[in-house]
């Protein structure tokens, strides 16, 4: 077997058709849409070069700004929500429910396997003030705070989708850190409890260090899921009201195949790239601190 | 390593068999596009249809087997549809791997077949009509219509012709002692009467946009005169001009005084209609193609004989008037050059001859076509439309007809920002001059 992994032949028949196939589906889908950048037009109308005329306009371009804005305020606010939320739901899981945690951590768990359209026309309903009152709002009336338009306004829709991504994605989280938690050696857990430490100081001390790395993976994750929220987004709100709610990967696809404007589309989705270039390098420079550190 | 060898053969092979299969994948577009050029008739006539409009598909599925049997004979009618939302991406994508079906609809944006019919993909349908032997197939008004929506061009099929205007609640106007109004600042003194009395003035789609920005461009028509789109179209005005703003500014007023009733953004285009026709609201803005829900006694509780029309009223001392109607031909359809074989042209044949006279009786939809029948059981409010159409002298597009997709959208999606304060007249217009460049 060494001997066969060892033959440079042997390895480029046996790495060739995958690669082959990644190359095709994956490398030069991401080379020509860069090339697309120095282009414009469509299918229909052909293509003509531009320069780099199109990354001046993304530039200027105050709707790429916004949707740059919206897509950072969105990746950052619900990172932290569901990772925290997530990590709440596995200390619940693994100090107070224990061995009963099994059903919760299936209900909680629920919602990540139903259909993101599904989700939004739920939530839709959920907090829909015309033509019916839903109920968030019969609620909020009920208790005599009034209703609330909740998608007439950026900023009342972005809560509501922070509020579905959390609800849909809490329990993918709460799981991924509860293995994380019970990684964690009774016998350290024992020991910190016989000097003392208790609850807040328990968790605080002891069982954040040891599950930063499982922490840390969480976050990486949510940002990598985050930058490239769109079929929640579209299927709530579809971008608006106007386009207060559009993250850059809705810009980009109503840019290219709504307008027909492939070549600025491509520079939108080089933007995307770099973005999510300069979060994964945030996060790894970080992550190597914080390891050597613990 | 005996056995290395012994492999390696079956190695290659897969790899080879991999590559040929991608590259058979790869190639497969291209002799589908060279097969379809073939005169004779391929036995199909495709038909694309809007998800959301049934009407074309039944009157045509009607003709199959009636009118239109030997032309079905020829090419069996197969119709498909997609969804309005996403219907622009694919023809599109269709147009751009010259896959266009036989016939379909031409979208939502007029820009987008303008720019299939600038790569040549289309048939010129004046031109075929003409050797078909039905040069008169399309009445006047129609051809207009279409010819100033296309740069002077026909080369689409109008198999709807709708005029626009205010339809009102005449049992709630006379309950609240309000009279049809002819002037724009009647229009806003009426509306504030209702609303006083607890009456919702006017059922409006806010989600949808169009409804809304349908009430600037028609502003517009009437304060700047009938070519002032085309004057923007042109460069030669902006949106961002005082007399133009002002047209925004007046629809905002409206939303202001809140005629549109409570949360008008989450309001679509069916709730727009019951609350029209269940007597909640007293005015609806919108095109003649709802007659089809008006003349549906289970849909229309208010009763037919209550709705009364009138054009969008006069500005004062504004430069267009109300006898110039606001008109469109729906979503026309339009024919791909590279499917237009011999059944395609029989069946372009049939539907010039017959589309229009089945159209207007079977499903209650007045086309652009010459109807031949006699129909002389139509609903009275049918009646009522097809008299302005036949004295209309001058009609009007709308606000977005001359706006590409992005301009379009920006208008659609805004236009709930305008008439909830969120976005100031000057704003909305500036917005939407910015993607007109």
């Amino acid at each position: 077997m060494g001997h066969l992994l060892g033959d440079r032949r042997a390895i480029a028949l046996l790495l060739g058709p995958a690669l082959v196939v990644y190359t095709l589906v994956m490398l030069v889908p991401v080379a020509w849409s860069m090339g697309y950048t120095l282009f414009e037009g469509n299918a229909i109308s052909g293509f003509t070069f531009v320069g780099t005329e199109n990354l001046s306009r993304l530039v200027e371009d105050p709707n790429a700004r916004d949707a740059l804005w919206f897509t950072v305020r969105f990746a950052i606010v619900l990172t932290l929500v569901q990772v925290a939320v997530g990590y709440l739901l596995s200390l619940l899981y693994v100090f107070v429910l224990r061995r009963a945690s099994g059903v919760v951590r299936t209900l909680v768990f629920f919602p990540v396997v139903l259909p993101t359209v599904a989700v939004a026309l739920m939530f839709q309903q959920l907090f829909e003030s015309a033509p019916r009152t839903g109920p968030v709002n019969a609620l909020l009336e009920a208790v005599g705070i009034g209703g609330v338009d909740w998608f007439a306004s950026g900023s009342t829709s972005f809560w509501v989708i922070i509020l579905m991504e959390t609800w849909r994605s809490m329990g993918f989280y709460a799981v991924l850190l509860y293995a994380g938690l019970v990684d964690i050696p009774e016998e350290t857990l024992e020991s910190a409890r016989l000097d003392g430490a208790s609850g807040a100081r328990l968790v605080r001390h002891i069982v954040l260090p040891l599950s930063l790395p499982v922490l840390l993976s969480s976050v990486i994750f949510s940002i990598n899921g985050t930058l490239k929220v769109f079929d929640s987004v579209l299927a709530l709100t579809n971008g608006g009201p106007g386009s207060q709610t559009t993250p850059l990967t809705l810009y980009m696809y109503q840019t290219s195949f709504a307008y027909g404007e492939y070549g600025y589309g491509s520079s939108i989705a080089l933007l995307l790239t770099l973005l999510s270039l300069v979060a994964t390098l945030f996060i790894f420079r970080s992550s190597r601190r914080d390891l050597t550190k613990a | 390593m005996t056995s290395q060898f012994r492999r390696r053969p079956a190695l290659v092979a897969a790899t080879a068999a991999m590559t040929a299969l991608v590259v058979s994948a790869c190639s497969s577009g291209t002799e589908e596009e060279g097969g379809s050029e073939a005169p004779a008739s391929s036995g199909s006539f495709e038909y694309l249809s809007l998800a959301e409009n049934s009407a074309v598909q039944d009157t045509l599925a009607a003709l199959s087997e009636d009118q239109c049997t030997a032309a079905d004979e020829t090419a069996a009618l197969e119709v498909t549809t997609q969804p309005q939302a996403s219907f622009d991406q694919q023809m599109q994508l269709l147009a751009g791997q010259g896959a266009l079906p036989t016939l379909f609809a031409a979208g939502n944006s007029p820009q987008v077949i303008k720019d299939i019919h600038g790569s040549g993909q289309l048939v010129d349908i004046d031109a075929a009509l003409e050797e078909l032997g039905h040069p008169d197939a399309i009445i006047p008004a129609a051809r207009s219509t279409v010819e100033s929506l296309y740069d002077g061009e026909l080369y689409v099929l109008p198999t709807e012709f709708n005029v626009e205007g205010i339809w009102y609640n005449e049992d709630l106007f006379e309950e609240h002692g309000v009279t049809a109004p002819t002037t724009w600042d009647d229009l806003v003194a009426s509306a504030q009467t209702l609303s006083d009395a607890g009456v919702t003035p006017f059922a409006a789609a806010g989600k949808d946009g169009w409804p809304l920005t349908r009430l600037v461009g028609n502003y517009i028509f009437r304060s700047l005169g009938p070519d002032a789109m085309q004057a923007v179209a042109d460069g030669e005005a902006s949106l961002t001009d005082p007399e133009y703003v002002e047209a925004a500014a007046a629809v905002a007023e409206l939303g202001a005084g809140e005629f549109f009733g409570p949360s008008v953004g989450s309001i679509d285009y069916t709730t727009a209609m019951n609350q029209f026709l269940n007597g909640e609201a007293a005015m609806f803005y919108m095109g003649s193609w709802a007659l089809a829900n008006f003349n549906d006694p289970t849909q229309n509780t208010i009763g037919e004989g209550s709705i009364g029309f009138i054009p969008f009223p006069d500005v004062e001392g504004g430069e267009g008037d109300s006898t110039q109607l606001a008109a469109n031909v729906g979503v026309p359809l339009a024919m791909a050059q590279n499917a237009y074989d011999a059944g395609a042209q029989e069946w372009l044949g049939c539907i010039a001859e017959h589309f229009g006279g089945e159209s207007l009786t079977e499903q209650g939809v007045i086309t652009g076509f010459a109807a031949e029948a006699e129909a002389t059981d139509l609903p009275p409010l049918t009646g009522v439309v097809q008299d302005r159409i036949a004295t209309a002298e001058t009609t009007v597009l709308w606000f977005e007809a001359l706006f590409d997709s992005k301009a379009q959208t920006t208008s659609y999606t805004n236009a709930q920002l305008l008439v909830t304060g969120q976005m100031s007249p000057e704003d909305f217009m500036a917005a939407v001059q910015a993607d007109l460049g």
